[in-house]
């Protein structure tokens, strides 16, 4: 336990850092930085379930976009202010998460990973089923306007989105730290590693799965309320199964149970396509088709590197520094 | 003979131009003497991604046109992102093409959410969005979006022009529908159901949607037949469409299929489907489709057929997503063109709006783009055609939806 | 006519015959699953993408003017090495790393193949040939000749992937060297080399799965994307550990999904309520119909 002073430090550093991000960059840049704390509470919120707790969701696409439209529906159609709208969808999202987690229960880790892999197949068709079309706009999705900075402070609104979603991010992040070092969160490591023994010492299996889904799910809903925010639209498309991955391979490259760890997982999901379609132009032109490929390597490639993800990486610097030392 | 006064009036009327050429240059973000930047977004990745060539064969255009010294002596800067159909990685990336690259303007962006999620940015900041890549009908609102300006054929209107015809030829057929269960599908019913009206609706006896996560539309196809329908309407993507021809052939269903001309390729639909089993079907077609052996000594086809043979690769050459982003890449600089000297946004946007019976090489002799400010559909006239087993046969005239 | 009793019925034995002759095709995809979970107890995900792309080699072979057969022998073998090198260079470095990262490589490779398949082949629809063409077998119409083709195939890989496991010694070796790889090692088998055998024989059978559906959903880079999902879905209702049960469950969704589509759902939202019915068997018999149900062990 000696890194963790230096660690707080670490921490208050880059909190700074972030708050000062918005006033230095330009609102593209503070757009991908609303993008990358957005991820990274979604990442937060699967890695409680998937890290912490054992259970591995391929789905969890479908709660941030229960969250997306919840947000877009409540502000759009019935008028509902933004910082009411995104707590009420994320408790809708909670919701949903504690029920699923019920089937949930019954399941272990290859059923569970086919029940939440057709959760987030059929999220898109589910948005755009017709029955609905008059609350979620069918495949045309909802359009949002982007809410403005209160009490006339000179923020852009850009700044201003980016500023909730980094308090959002820190307030999040800092319950699930406190969540994860709690009793609590010894029980829902104690039901991933020795389930049997947990129960046997008296943990209350189901309802700590179930309301570890629920709340897993609530983080994927806040996140998902804040980018349908951030963009300004969502539509069946914006939840894909590609989207529920990329969860999943940011919890993995950031760092399975390590919630610091999830800033990186999210850069990495934010960034690294990026990058792909940057790369692949050096291929030459017909490359363009290329990105995906480019993508799969490079991810392949960092698990090689980092097969614990950066907070495994990390980890094993500083052990490493600290024998040397 | 030049009067004093003459001279001093062209000469003032020149430095006019030239200081009114320095101002434009100073308010027209991505322009410069010698450069116009142009930004796009595409799927290269992801689920969407056969549709990537548009932009590849885009650049491919560009890339020529600036060998033959640009446009107006500019050369053209095309820089084209990945969105992975992803509409908020869209955002993103036209939020850096507009603030980071500084274009002058959008091109031919693929998709209709990724689309909608950026056309409020777009409008707000005056960017021009100019001819995006889908046929979803909300893209022609001059009214309300006046900076974004369609391109394709709207499904709508296709869907529409086949309504009629059913009207015209069969006044008591039965309709089924399949659709993809997304906007471009659903379009396709709104058009239909527009032309039949509230006293009609009830030709319309089964509708049946697929995913595109679907191996296939077979059962889909046994339950249209199931409905007693004699006309079947095929709103589908290529490999969709080639099951539900094959299929409806051979449960023997004889009905006049109607089939989208998302998916009237000879090679890519039709000949994968069985060109027997093809037989008969109708499409409204406006290109050139280069595996349908009777365009093989059209001029425009060997135009394309010269270009995509220095720039492309063979299948390239027959997929009509391909010849597509030639005709979009055609026009666009035909805009340039247009825009002469001064490429601020109003006047890219003014010049876009102001096609005048453009023809394009690969597009049916006859039809040609035309916008003004209040149409902002270039594309607009289909010609009815029906397939005879081994080409399409045009038939009746042009028709302007 | 449409209300008529025998065209009912007539409609429904098509529902039934297109059911089945897709549930053929996830059964064998369904056995490749199964082979690299029996191997290492792990479900690949880039087998749906492994065997497109292994679909797309024979599709050039049988362009080349190759007859169907030496193309699909020369295929089946190419994929079988090409599964074992594909294990032994990207899979093998991850065994002792978290199970997630080796599901995060399975993801990488998938991408890696779709955007290949896609720059090499593009991304037309293409046909592929069936050696079974012609008329319908046994004087019915319901099924094509390929597809009653497909189905057999499927029942002859069954029973092959069935022996394997029960009369060879390879087959008994894997399956140790899955279910207890210390004491295999003890008696003597190579487990590395069974988890690698095991890629090649799921990458091979995967491939044959791929030339039996591309006839029918034709050829594309994304061909497989549905294909696994029902496969997968499949294994898992049928049970993932046991081939019979995994076949019947490939089956199985091909009929379920179309008949719900058709008489109870509607299309809209067939695949959903398919995906929930698959669910709710689960949470009845977690193990899937036919699995062993797996005892923990204190």
């Amino acid at each position: 336990m000696t890194g963790t002073a230096p660690r707080t430090l670490l921490t208050l550093a880059l909190f700074a850092a972030a708050l000062a991000f918005p006033f230095l960059a330009s609102g593209y840049h503070i757009y991908q930085g609303a993008q990358v704390l957005i991820l990274a509470i979604a990442l937060i919120g699967l890695n409680l379930l998937t890290g912490y707790n054992g259970q591995i969701s391929l789905g969890h696409g479908a709660f941030f976009a229960i969250g997306g439209y919840g947000a877009a529906i409540l502000t759009v159609k019935l008028g509902v202010p933004y910082f009411l709208a995104i707590p009420l969808a994320s408790l809708v999202c909670f919701g949903a998460g504690f029920l699923f987690g019920f089937p949930a229960l019954r399941f272990g880790g290859l059923y569970l990973a086919l029940a939440t892999f057709a959760l987030a197949v059929a999220t898109p068709q589910i948005l755009a089923y017709k029955g609905f079309d008059a609350v979620t706009g069918g495949s045309s999705g909802v359009t949002l306007i982007k809410p403005r900075a209160p009490f006339g402070l000179p923020l852009s609104a850009d700044q201003w989105l980016y500023l909730v979603c980094l308090a959002c991010a820190a307030i999040l992040y800092f319950a699930a730290r406190n969540l994860v070092t709690s009793r609590i969160g010894r029980a829902l490591v104690a039901l991933r590693d020795q389930p049997i023994a947990a129960e046997t010492m008296g943990v209350d299996a189901a309802l700590y799965k179930t309301t570890c889904f629920g709340v897993s799910a609530l983080y994927a809903g806040v996140a998902g309320g804040l980018s349908a925010l951030a963009v300004g639209f969502v539509s069946p498309e914006s939840f894909g199964l590609s989207l529920s991955l990329s969860f999943l391979v940011g919890i993995v490259v950031g760092g399975l149970a390590s919630l610091g760890g999830m800033l990186f997982g999210a850069l990495f999901i934010e960034f690294v396509p990026n990058l792909a379609d940057q790369l692949s132009v050096t291929f030459g032109e017909s490359a363009k088709a290329l990105p995906g490929a480019i993508y799969g390597v490079l991810l392949i490639l960092a698990m090689a590197i980092m097969p614990g993800g950066v907070a495994g990486a990390l980890r094993s610097a500083l052990r490493w520094a600290s024998k040397t030392k | 003979m030049i009067t004093r006064r003459s001279f001093l009036h062209t000469g003032a009327a020149g430095a006019a131009f030239l200081a009114g050429a320095r101002a434009a240059h100073a308010d027209t973000p991505g322009v410069t003497d010698t450069e116009i930047k142009i930004g796009q977004t595409m799927p290269y990745s992801g689920p969407a991604s056969a549709y990537g060539v548009i932009g590849r064969v885009e650049a491919a255009y560009f890339k020529m046109i600036n060998e033959q010294g640009g446009v107006n002596g500019r050369k053209i800067n095309f820089i084209s992102l990945d969105d992975a159909y992803s509409p908020p990685k869209t955002v993103e990336q036209v939020r850096k093409l507009v603030e980071d690259e500084k274009v002058a303007f959008l091109f031919n962006t693929l998709g209709t959410a990724p689309n909608l999620a950026i056309r409020q940015y777009l409008n707000d900041n005056k960017v021009p969005q100019l001819f995006v890549a889908t046929g979803a009908a909300v893209f022609a609102d001059p009214e309300h979006f006046p900076w974004t300006i369609g391109f394709n054929p709207n499904y709508q209107t296709e869907a529409r022009i086949y309504a009629k015809h059913i009207l015209a030829t069969k006044p008591d057929g039965k309709i089924a529908v399949l659709f993809q269960n997304d906007g471009f599908g659903k379009d396709y019913l709104t058009g239909l159901k527009d032309v039949l009206g509230a006293d009609k609706a009830a030709m319309i006896v089964k509708e049946a949607s697929y995913e595109t996560s679907e191996p296939t539309v077979d059962s889909q196809i046994v339950t249209l037949q199931g409905s007693g329908a004699d006309i079947l309407i095929i709103a589908a993507t290529p490999k969709f469409a080639a099951q539900a021809i094959r299929k409806s052939f051979d449960l023997g269903w004889n009905a006049t299929r109607y089939v989208s001309n998302v998916s009237y390729s000879i090679g890519a639909v039709l000949k994968p489907a069985g060109l027997e089993k093809s037989k008969g079907l109708i499409t409204g077609s406006y290109g050139k489709d280069v595996t349908d052996a009777k365009f093989k000594d059209d001029p425009g086809v060997l135009e394309w057929k010269a270009f995509s043979d220095k720039y492309l690769t063979p299948k390239e050459y027959i997929d009509l997503n391909a010849s597509y982003g030639y005709g979009a890449a055609q026009t666009m600089v035909q805009v340039l063109k247009q825009c002469g000297a001064d490429l601020s946004r109003d006047n890219v946007l003014k010049q876009a709006a102001s096609l005048k019976a453009l023809q394009l090489p690969m597009l049916l002799d006859g039809i040609v783009l035309n916008t003004s400010p209040t149409n902002y559909s270039p594309i607009r006239q289909l010609q009815l055609a029906q397939f005879d087993g081994e080409s399409w046969k045009l038939f009746g005239d042009i028709i302007t939806g | 006519m449409p209300s008529s009793g025998a065209s009912r019925v007539n409609e429904f034995l098509h529902q039934l015959a297109s059911g089945l002759a897709l549930g053929g095709v996830y059964a064998i995809m369904a056995l490749a699953l199964v082979m690299i979970y029996q191997a290492t107890q792990l479900v690949n995900f880039a087998q749906g993408e492994m065997a497109m792309f292994s679909t797309y080699f024979a599709w050039k072979l049988t362009d080349l003017g190759w007859p169907y057969w030496r193309a699909f022998a020369v295929t089946v073998v190419v994929s079988f090495l090409g599964g074992i090198a594909l294990e032994r260079i990207v899979v093998r470095p991850f065994a002792k790393a978290p199970v997630l990262a080796s599901v995060i490589v399975f993801i990488g490779l998938s991408l890696i193949f779709n955007a290949l398949a896609g720059w090499l082949y593009g991304y037309s629809t293409t046909d592929f040939p069936t050696p079974f063409d012609g008329r319908p077998w046994f004087g019915q119409r319901y099924m094509s000749a390929h597809e009653s083709g497909s189905v057999l195939v499927s029942l002859v890989v069954l029973a092959l992937v069935w022996a394997f496991f029960r009369f060879t010694p390879l087959g008994l070796a894997m399956r140790a060297a899955a279910q207890n790889p210390t004491s295999s090692r003890l008696v003597g088998i190579r487990v590395g080399w069974m988890l690698a055998i095991g890629w090649g024989l799921a990458a091979a059978i995967g491939a044959i799965a791929g030339m039996m559906a591309a006839p029918i959903v034709y050829l594309d880079p994304n061909m497989m994307a549905g294909i696994l999902l029902y496969a997968f879905a499949g294994a898992v209702l049928g049970g993932i550990d046991n081939p019979f049960g995994a076949a019947f469950g490939g089956f199985a969704v091909g009929v379920v999904e179309n008949l719900m589509g058709a008489y109870v759902v509607g299309s809209e939202v067939k695949l959903s309520v398919a995906l929930a019915i698959i669910v709710g068997v689960l949470v009845w018999r977690p193990s899937g119909l036919f699995g062993r149900r797996i005892v923990a062990r204190v």
